[in-house]
């Protein structure tokens, strides 16, 4: 395994990033730089490219004009399996079609954590029971993933994500189907882990595309907001959501109050 | 990922079945020979016992045990390529290529290794149609390569409907045991098995990534592996196997679909286990079915295809059953 690049180098960084989908363009050049330790929210109204820009961010699709870096370096300077252990993502929909038990499943985070010929060893098992306990879903090892409800499916994929390990989380909105509860713990356990809180006490960072405003709000660090007609508002949180700004992005007023040093946003 | 040992165990366990249906195969038919001749028989005696288990029972078992095992594995690598459950090795059109090919050449009334070797060429040009027809824009997917396969096979179908027309009383039965999957000819499996330890040796180091894959293309991806790469190589293997297998025996359904399905209902989705398990599975099923095919209502010989289907809808549906409890 590479040596985990230090503090001091960005975890992600997007210089002139611009993103074309047939001729429609996304979003026009912006930068952004997100260094570990922290939070940033992907906003936007349906449509906008949240989930385009997050898979740019991963690699998965090349950008259309301008550089994305993980660690410092192109996507294209990583080997696939050493990108896998520096970046996660969790893609929007889970797909199962086969039965498959909940610890089969985590199990498959640890897929870049082996060799060609590895197999799983008690150790990565540890890791996928401790990732399990993390989403509250401890007992739920043996059973079948087709056999659990929307919000639990959710969490066995957050599970796979940290069993994953890597540095830089990039989540497609984690949030889907989980309940009130779960929603502020996974936001709470990212936070923490982003923090450097996790066993190993390495700083993490995290993009999160949400639906949530008040949620963003409250979690995030640096705030990415796209208005689906290729603008793009980028920056420190608070220089984000204003609600002049967020209300011609979702094309609906919103107002901003303060309650007890927290920041809300009410439509009208 | 159950524990180390059982996979050992039921591995062994297919593998002693394996071994026990060859034997059988051996042993069993018009003139029965005893398990002692069996083994000298192998070890090169001489006499009539010899000749007949070396010379022709040996060839045809071997067949029977490498077509089962190619079927099995390229069903099971298709039903994760394809991520769906009703896959099997026939979904991309190449047994409808093969038989064209082998109609073809039994309609002329040629030489048997004309048969086998028509039937892989059509095979190779259903393979090469329908992978030429689905790229199109250069980004095919699942549904298009489907479709394309189902369409071609469709084609296929017809014309070998065309042929059974057409071709004289006499013909029509030897085409009819060919497309339910006859063993009785298959003189030259040793590089049907060649086929079959180099498609699993080829297979094997990527099961892990198979097991990924089936979380999704997405995932997939992000965890590291190289999908595109992944997929196509291991759709033109699955192809290659199920082609060898249609050359060796003719197509025999049920296979390819159903040994996949019952491995996995016993042993879970891992493809490091399932694929050699389904290879060794589907090489006894097959094996046992055909010994059974030309006993049962000796002189006569049933097609192998008919007994997998006996044999494989009722223990299936029983497993399926069982598991939904």
């Amino acid at each position: 395994m590479s040596a985990p690049a230090g503090d001091s180098v960005p975890l992600l960084e997007a210089d002139g990033l611009a993103l074309r989908v047939g001729e429609r363009w996304l979003c026009c050049e912006f930068s952004l730089n997100l260094a570990a330790g922290e939070c940033l929210a992907l906003l936007g109204p349906n449509g906008a490219g949240k989930t385009t820009l997050l898979h740019t961010l991963a690699g998965l699709r090349g950008p259309d004009v301008g550089q994305v870096r993980i660690g410092g370096r192109p996507y294209a300077a990583w080997p696939a399996l050493e990108a896998a252990r520096f970046r996660g993502l969790l893609p929007q929909q889970q797909p199962d079609h086969f039965a498959a038990t909940v610890l089969e499943t985590v199990l498959i985070g640890r897929h870049p954590h082996l060799g060609r010929w590895g197999w799983e060893t008690g150790e990565d098992e540890a890791v996928v029971r401790r990732a399990l306990a993390d989403v509250g879903l401890q007992g739920f090892e043996a059973r079948d993933v087709l056999t659990l409800s929307g919000g639990e499916r959710q969490r066995v994929a957050i599970a796979t994500l940290l069993a994953q390990a890597p540095r830089l989380f990039l989540l497609d909105e984690p949030l889907n189907h989980l309940d009130l509860h779960y929603q502020i713990a996974t936001l709470e356990l990212f936070r923490h882990i982003v923090r450097g809180g996790d066993r190993d006490g390495v700083r993490r960072g995290a993009v999160l595309v949400l639906h949530d405003i008040n949620l963003a709000a409250r979690y995030a660090d640096h705030v990415i907001l796209l208005d689906g007609r290729g603008g793009v508002v980028a920056g420190e949180r608070d220089s984000v959501m204003r609600p002049e700004l967020l209300s011609q992005a979702f094309g609906h007023p919103l107002r901003r109050f303060e309650h007890e040093g927290r920041v809300v946003f009410v439509p009208d | 990922m159950r524990s180390r040992a059982r996979i050992v165990l039921v591995m062994a366990a297919l593998a002693l079945a394996g071994a026990v249906a060859l034997v059988w195969a051996l042993a069993a038919g018009d003139m029965p020979i005893g398990l002692s001749e069996v083994f000298a028989a192998l070890a090169g005696s001489e006499g009539m016992a010899g000749g007949i288990v070396r010379e022709l029972r040996l060839p045809r078992a071997v067949a029977t045990f490498v077509c089962g095992g190619l079927l099995a594995t390229a069903g099971a690598v298709m039903q994760v390529l394809l991520r769906n459950p009703l896959a099997d090795p026939y979904i991309l059109g190449i047994s409808g290529g093969a038989a064209v090919g082998a109609l073809v050449a039994l309609m002329l009334g040629a030489a048997a290794i004309w048969v086998d070797a028509l039937a892989f060429a059509g095979a190779l040009t259903a393979m090469l149609l329908v992978f030429g027809l689905a790229h199109g824009d250069g980004s095919w997917t699942q549904t298009r390569l489907l479709l394309t396969g189902v369409i071609v096979a469709a084609g296929c179908g017809a014309a070998v409907m065309l042929m059974l027309a057409l071709a004289s009383d006499t013909r029509v039965q030897s085409m009819l045991f060919w497309l339910m999957g006859d063993a009785s000819g298959a003189a030259r499996p040793w590089p049907g098995l060649a086929v079959l330890v180099l498609g699993l040796a080829a297979v094997m180091p990527f099961a892990r990534d198979l097991n990924v894959l089936a979380r999704g293309e997405l995932n997939a991806r992000a965890l590291g592996v190289d999908v595109r790469r992944l997929r196509l190589g291991l759709y033109v293997l699955a192809s290659l196997l199920t082609a060898t297998a249609v050359t060796l025996i003719g197509s025999v359904g049920f296979v390819g679909l159903i040994v996949p399905h019952l491995v996995r209902l016993a042993l879970g989705n891992d493809q490091r286990v399932l694929i050699p398990a389904a290879a060794l599975a589907g090489g006894t099923l097959l094996t046992v079915a055909d010994t059974a095919a030309r006993t049962v209502i000796a002189p006569q010989q049933l097609p192998v295809g008919v007994l997998t289907a006996l044999i494989g809808v009722p223990v299936f549906l029983f497993l399926l059953a069982r598991h939904r409890r």
